[in-house]
């Protein structure tokens, strides 16, 4: 349980940091009346949006380090046989960073509101985020044409599961992203609500890459050689 | 003293906080079905988690008619029993207790409280709502469904959950079970992200964290403990429900069942425990720490004084919070654990006392002196405070491994974990009830039936579950539906069980009269007004009550103070509203 132990303890990080802004030692009794002299202690003007999509980012990286969690504590055990990596997972995570480099350019696009890069990046990253599913799905048909199947080893089981899980979080980005892109077409859309809509888009995607790469990294066997190195130099 | 100085001291403009884009409905549908209001959520999250509670309270009633007469019903069949006992379970910490305090109280509180007209995302907080009914709907088709629901266990310990000697093990039990837990904690999510964010970007003027009424941080810091905690009940099941359905082998060893080998292979049962107590363990502060809040503004309201050591009280929730995360593997003692891992869990669990104690010890001080009213809010909160210290205690006797090995298994635990999450935070909820109700309804609960309600409840339960203790020190086995000619057993241990199912029978029938009185009122209760408890936070201070759409009518409150002022020498009244500017010179005497 060490992975979801230092996951949540970057999460009380974030948050210490954030309640120490907020004057937890003073002493509401003796304070009445304006709270101007206490800048950032009220609510501030960032997007609801935005601090909302923060914590479901934070609930995604909890499941994803639970299942890492899992992950590592299962491989201990004595039947765990590690599995081949696809080749095609470098093709795949190679576009999935070049589905998050669009979004990032409609970004930059709409803070400077030039709105066909907008639509353009919107697209692209959308045809490379599926383009990105169906790879995984080929590189789940090639294990099971070599017959890795899903009940035959704990290491494939959680190579379906943890692949399937990112793949699906990836599917309700793509709605999101649906939805934002079917605006950046609607006339009279405001700019800075459509700016908004790119900015979440990207931080989810950001995210989900960002994920992926844990994953892989994780799925190819290499955190496992990295823990066996820091443990022996622990002991 | 005597001087008032009542004049506006640097009056803040209103609302410069973004003004919510309000959903306005515009049928009676979108108004009182698929509302986005969360006035209206709330009451429908609350009678959805008191409807399903209905069923688990039926359902300990068969428990304890078996207990109590063992072979009298023969439809109790041993199956049925584990059975009951799992729903029971399942629905009173999740589907009851979770749903109410955080959907219920969560939607309807914390946008009055904070001066909100709505919550931050109102479409996702309906949606929220509607998940939740489909997962009580799915818990409740395994019921009807082949084979019944599932009985292994509020726990759902594998391997016997997933197999065919397990009652809904090889059917459809176990499989709606994870399904609906599933869906549950989806829907949790969208309402969770909802409850945190409003409390963060969703504040009026001046209400800054350290102004919030405890309510809201209770229930604040539970959400974020859940929005953590929940994702490993999902990964725990979603892995379970591949092991059931697609044959692999996360949790489940190699096994002959019925003198066969089946599929599975070298998985671990203590892995499904590590990752189902990483959540276990904090849903028992979920439920805790919004009953906690809860309870310090009703003493605070009903004694007609501030809160004592309100700063403290915010710390100690913030520490219960984190602590609760590292505290699961106590309740694995006996699983065959390292001695220097028990020793660690046990140390821990110990340290949480102490920011729990901290607050006992504030709200008995926030009485001291108090003016206290002994309405039936308040009778609840001090019933509260007497039965969360009793099983605060015995918790610290099973937090200690020595004590919680012979102990594990006895009637001892059950009598434990229903006193301290069990009855204390029911006791809150019953006390929220009688509080708010006036805001909700515009009209009082009925006095005397709340006093019957009350002395029953509170006595009863305890002439339930002390006794319980007792069966369990000499050995009374849990989980059993029936003790047989049990040698080491005295005759009186059976007469005792018959005893604490006749109380069990009461205190459901005292609930029954509640359940009548909720219903009573909303037409024949006495008019209550706007602020009948002479309250100070801001829920209180709306233009109608019921609160109308958007809570607040055209302005948003700005507020000057904290939620307690309460009796302050020179003010007027013995209260001042959250939303007064005046200044008096008493208020800075403390």
């Amino acid at each position: 349980m060490s992975v979801i132990l230092v996951f949540l303890l970057v999460v009380a990080g974030i948050a210490g940091w954030w309640l120490s802004q907020q004057r937890l030692m003073s002493k509401p009794w003796l304070e009445q009346g304006s709270t101007a002299a206490f800048p950032g202690t009220e609510s501030g003007p960032m997007p609801a949006a935005k601090v909302g999509l923060g914590v479901f980012l934070a609930v995604v990286g909890c499941l994803f380090a639970l299942f890492t969690s899992a992950y590592f504590m299962r491989m201990g055990l004595a039947d765990w046989q590690p599995m081949p990596v696809p080749r095609i997972l470098w093709l795949n995570s190679g576009v999935l960073m070049l589905s998050s480099v669009a979004l990032q350019c409609a970004l930059i696009a709409a803070r400077k509101r030039q709105l066909e890069t907008v639509r353009f990046g919107l697209i692209t990253g959308g045809v490379t985020a599926i383009a990105f599913l169906v790879g995984q799905l080929m590189a789940w048909r090639e294990l099971m044409a070599d017959g890795y199947f899903l009940a035959a080893n704990p290491a494939n089981s959680f190579f379906y599961l943890i692949t399937g899980m990112h793949g699906l979080h990836i599917v309700g980005g793509l709605v999101g992203l649906a939805v934002v892109t079917t605006r950046a077409w609607a006339p009279g859309w405001p700019a800075d609500r459509l700016r908004l809509g790119v900015e979440l888009c990207t931080m989810y995607w950001h995210f989900l890459l960002f994920i992926w790469l844990g994953l892989f990294v994780l799925l190819a066997g290499w955190a496992a050689s990295f823990v066996e190195i820091c443990r022996q130099l622990l002991t | 003293m005597a001087d008032v100085t009542h004049g506006a001291i640097d009056v803040i403009p209103p609302a410069e906080v973004a003004e919510v884009d309000l959903y306005h409905p515009h049928s009676w549908w979108t108004k009182y079905v698929f509302s986005q209001d969360a006035k209206v959520i709330a009451i429908q999250y609350s009678g959805t988690a008191i409807a399903i509670g209905m069923v688990a309270l039926v359902l300990s009633w068969l428990m304890r008619l078996q207990l109590g007469f063992p072979g009298t019903f023969s439809f109790i069949t041993p199956e049925a029993y584990y059975q009951f006992i799992t729903m029971h379970g399942m629905i009173m910490v999740i589907y009851l207790l979770t749903a109410l305090f955080l959907g219920g109280f969560g939607n309807y509180l914390i946008p009055l409280m904070v001066g909100a007209r709505d919550m931050v995302f109102p479409y996702v907080n309906m949606l929220s709502y509607w998940v939740y009914l489909l997962a009580v709907l799915v818990l409740v088709a395994s019921f009807f469904a082949p084979g019944g629901p599932t009985g292994a266990g509020w726990t759902l310990y594998p391997p016997q959950a997933i197999m065919t000697g397990t009652p809904g093990g090889g059917d459809w039990g176990i499989i709606l079970m994870l399904v609906s837990l599933i869906l549950f904690i989806i829907g949790f999510t969208m309402g969770g992200l909802n409850y945190v964010v409003t409390v963060l970007q969703g504040r009026t003027r001046g209400m800054t964290l350290m102004r919030m009424p405890l309510t809201v941080w209770g229930i604040f810091t539970a959400t974020v403990m859940a929005l953590l905690a929940f994702p490993a009940l999902f990964v725990a099941c979603v892995m379970m429900l591949l092991d059931r359905v697609l044959a692999t082998s996360f949790f489940m060893p190699a096994i002959v069942e019925m003198g066969e080998q089946l599929q599975h292979a070298g998985g671990s049962p203590i892995l499904f425990q590590h990752l189902f107590w990483f959540f276990g363990h904090p849903e028992v502060y979920i439920v805790a720490l919004p009953a906690f809040g809860i309870v310090s503004d009703l003493i605070s309201v009903h004694a007609r004084k501030n809160i004592f050591g309100y700063r403290m009280m915010v710390w100690a929730i913030v520490a219960i919070g984190a602590l609760s995360f590292v505290v699961w593997a106590h309740h694995m003692y006996v699983s065959g654990m390292h001695p220097y891992f028990g020793f660690f869990f046990a140390t821990t669990t110990l340290i949480i006392a102490v920011p729990t104690a901290i607050k006992v010890y504030n709200w008995v001080l926030t009485l001291w002196r108090g003016d206290i009213h002994l309405s039936i809010p308040m009778l609840f909160a001090l019933a509260f405070i007497v039965t969360f210290v009793n099983g605060g205690l015995t918790g610290l006797f099973l937090g200690n491994v020595v004590v919680d090995v012979p102990l594990s298994d006895t009637m001892f635990v059950v009598a434990h974990f229903h006193m301290v999450m069990g009855i204390a935070p029911i006791l809150v909820i019953f006390g929220a009830i009688y509080h708010w109700y006036p805001k909700i309804t515009g009209r009082m609960l009925n006095e005397a039936l709340g006093q019957f309600h009350f002395w029953v409840t509170f006595l009863g339960a305890y002439l339930i579950f002390f006794p319980m203790h007792y069966l369990g020190l000499i050995g009374v086995p849990r989980r059993y539906a029936e003790l047989g000619d049990m040698q080491i057993l005295p005759e009186s241990a059976h007469s005792l069980n018959a005893f604490i199912s006749i109380m069990a029978f009461t205190v459901g029938f005292a609930q029954l009269v509640f359940l009548f009185n909720l219903i009573w009122s909303i037409r024949h209760g006495r008019e209550a007004g706007s602020n009948p408890w002479r309250a100070a936070s801001l829920e209180w201070q709306t233009l109608e009550t019921p609160p109308g759409h958007g809570n607040f009518g055209k302005e948003l409150p700005v507020v000057y103070r904290w939620a307690y002022d309460y009796n302050v020498p020179g003010a007027k009244e013995d209260f001042i509203p959250q939303n007064d500017p005046g200044s008096y010179a008493g208020s800075r005497a403390h």
